[in-house]
């Protein structure tokens, strides 16, 4: 997975992105306070964090369903902000799609699979006339597992799998580069949430796709992602390799919330140590020299320009304490 | 843990009567309860955890449920035929509940410490002021700060981890011989939802109170149980104790869970899935109705429902791949890893009783 990193080109960058709502008034609510990373080509980004951590809000802002705060993100080297023409807003939405968490609530329930699938082909001129878009909608729906029968049912009629192979199905119709999953599977039972995931890799490697995947499910989203970022109180706190995440997690936070995911292994969990975080610790008097420092290549943790090399020292002591177990 | 069995479910069948026909939604569930212990039941939603539990407490509603066959012996009554009246002195006193979401299984416009005292003053007959007193205690006992204060605070000013404490407290308020949870921390954080299970596991050992935990969410049964049932269709498809169902799962459904959760080791590329999705239980399969999923399914499977196969005196599993004359089949790699452990656990066991036997020999 660990390709050269020389080599990737980010598709993606977000500079100190900033989210407030109803700024400057008494009922402000700081979403996102300081976020900063970028995705490469070709790679699925884990974002994770507890709810209210600011990672939806994040992915909302980078497809531009409301306008930044504060920050830059920049999508194939265009600013997105600077999206505003209709003409240009339509391509820079055919170019990123969105898998939303409900399947159900994300599909109109007055239109048929043929109209959700086709209307997204239709609004983008992407179909010469309604026989071949009826064409096109039956190839979508087999390449996501669905049988062309299906195309003139209502989302009722279908199971919440299926709903969201539907939804997966509309995102890849106008053949977009990045996809958005924002608890893409959240809502589906396990022996489902393996299905789509398996599905969602697959239609990654056939159609050159590059994801966001929102969760908060942390071993769906180490099994899926190449490199992950985790969200707390609106700020990104450590970002690295997912392997690198789960054999070297740095910064207290990423820690604790390991700490937490049950696994299902009864010996494992009987010896399980938790350890707490007090968000106190990322309170710094001296606000200058904190920001994200890079530990090591590709490895990044929001802390003070002091602390670096602490956390240097600690990640080389654990990754020699992974060596010697392997 | 005592061996004394408080709460017995034989041949449970539960229908609903709705719009299209009749749904079966449990058809014929057996367990029992011991005094003490933790039982999980696991399945897919739609499988019948929720309905089974909720008949226990007598919860269902009148209207369009039939009580097929079945009945629920609690301290040698029948849950099912005493009267509503009687009823209410065994729901929230003897069987408490807890429910998934805690915003709308509390009541907006009530005080939460009058929530917490009102079952106490209700079921024990004390007086306000010793049931204030009480729900005070009650809500130091799960951990919410500062309880005089946080007595008078309306549910709106809890977070969700807090006002899961909240219906906690209520739950234990009567000190209930069971505790139903019914996916208590599903809609929680897992840092939340850790702190929720420390607190339910620490008040299991101090109170000796039995729990019927129900989730979907195999990493919390591994973490909560002593036994668990895991249920398919309407069904109790495989049931033993954690280890038995976590190392030594027999029927091709629990493997099927296993192994389509990604495990945390580093490295992992491939993931098993269960193809298709659920019957409806409107018309459910003949036959064995986890059938047209199972690649492991046999012949046999599509025409006759599987018996419920002894392995050990704890551990039964309902598939035909138990009968003797069934093929052997290998199940999937995470599996196969699994009964490797369970192996060495097992020889973990008899050979530390070989060493110490030796070391009493070396002694003489």
């Amino acid at each position: 997975m660990a390709a050269e990193p020389k080599k990737r080109k980010p598709i993606v960058e977000i500079k100190e992105f900033k989210q407030y709502f109803n700024a400057g008034k008494k009922s402000e609510v700081r979403a996102v306070k300081d976020v900063s990373f970028s995705i490469y080509e070709g790679e699925t980004f884990g974002l994770v964090g507890e709810s209210g951590s600011g990672k939806s809000t994040t992915g909302r802002a980078l497809i531009k369903l409301g306008d930044l705060t504060g920050g830059q993100i920049t999508y194939k080297g265009q600013d997105i902000s600077g999206i505003k023409r209709r003409k240009d807003l339509l391509k820079f939405r055919k170019s990123m799609q969105m898998i939303f968490q409900d399947p159900y609530a994300s599909l109109n329930p007055r239109l048929t699979v043929k109209e959700i699938i086709g209307g997204a082909l239709k609004v983008h001129g992407m179909s010469e006339n309604s026989k071949e878009r009826t064409e096109r909608v039956y190839e979508l729906l087999e390449s996501v597992g669905l049988n062309r029968q299906f195309a003139n049912r209502y989302p009722k009629e279908f199971s919440g799998g299926q709903c969201q192979r539907v939804g997966i199905a509309r995102a890849l119709a106008v053949e977009p580069d990045f996809i958005i999953c924002d608890e893409a599977i959240s809502a589906l039972d396990v022996s489902i949430q393996a299905q789509v995931i398996n599905l969602l890799i697959e239609l990654k490697e056939s159609n050159n796709l590059t994801y966001l995947f929102i969760a908060h499910d942390l071993s769906m989203v180490k099994y899926i992602s190449d490199r992950i970022g985790v969200m707390n109180n609106g700020r990104i706190l450590e970002v690295c390799e997912a392997d690198e995440l789960y054999i070297a997690p740095l910064h207290p936070y990423t820690e604790s919330l390991l700490s937490a995911i049950p696994t299902p292994d009864p010996e494992t969990e009987r010896s399980r140590v938790r350890t707490e975080y007090d968000p106190a610790y990322h309170h710094y008097d001296d606000l200058d020299n904190v920001r994200l420092h890079e530990i090591a290549p590709e490895h990044y943790i929001y802390c003070h320009k002091d602390e670096v090399a602490l956390y240097r020292k600690k990640r080389e002591k654990l990754l020699k304490k992974a060596k010697q177990y392997a | 843990m005592e061996d004394r069995t408080i709460l017995e479910v034989n041949d449970l069948a539960i229908s609903f009567q709705t719009f299209e026909g009749v749904v079966q939604a449990v058809r014929g569930v057996n367990f029992s309860l011991k005094k003490g212990e933790t039982l999980a039941i696991v399945g897919e939603s739609g499988s019948g955890k929720s309905v089974s539990t909720k008949a226990i407490n007598r919860l269902l509603p009148k209207k369009n449920t039939i009580i097929e066959s079945g009945e629920i012996l609690f301290e040698g009554r029948d849950l099912l035929t005493v009267s509503e009246k009687e009823m209410q002195k065994v729901r929230g006193n003897d069987i408490a509940m807890i429910f998934q979401d805690p915003m709308t299984s509390l009541n907006p416009t009530m005080q939460v410490g009058k929530q917490i005292a009102e079952p106490v003053m209700k079921h024990k007959g004390v007086s306000k002021e010793k049931a204030k007193q009480r729900a005070l205690e009650l809500m130091d006992l799960v951990g919410i700060k500062e309880p005089t204060k946080k007595y008078k605070h309306y549910p709106h000013q809890f977070s969700g981890g807090m006002r899961q404490r909240v219906m906690i407290a209520i739950a234990l308020a009567c000190e209930p011989k069971i505790l139903i949870a019914d996916e208590p921390t599903t809609a929680l954080d897992v840092t939340i939802q850790a702190q929720i299970l420390d607190l339910m596991n620490k008040l299991k050992k101090e109170l000796d109170t039995s729990i019927i935990f129900i989730t979907h969410d195999l990493g919390v049964v591994a973490q909560m149980a002593d036994r668990v049932a895991v249920m398919y269709a309407g069904q109790i498809v495989e049931i033993g104790t954690a280890d038995e169902i976590f190392y030594n799962p027999m029927h091709p459904y629990t493997w099927g869970l296993l192994a389509s959760m990604p495990t945390l080791d580093v490295g992992q590329t491939d993931l098993y899935t269960i193809p298709g999705s659920p019957p409806n239980l409107l018309n459910p399969p003949e036959g064995d109705a986890f059938a047209a999923r199972n690649e492991y399914a046999l012949e046999i499977d599509f025409h006759k429902e599987p018996d419920l196969f002894k392995i050990t005196d704890t551990h039964f599993a309902k598939t035909w791949l138990l009968h003797p004359s069934a093929p052997s089949v290998t199940p999937p790699n995470e599996v196969v890893r699994r009964k490797e452990k369970y192996e060495s656990l097992q020889s973990g066991k008899s050979q530390a009783i070989r060493v110490g036997g030796e070391a009493i020999g070396s002694r003489t």
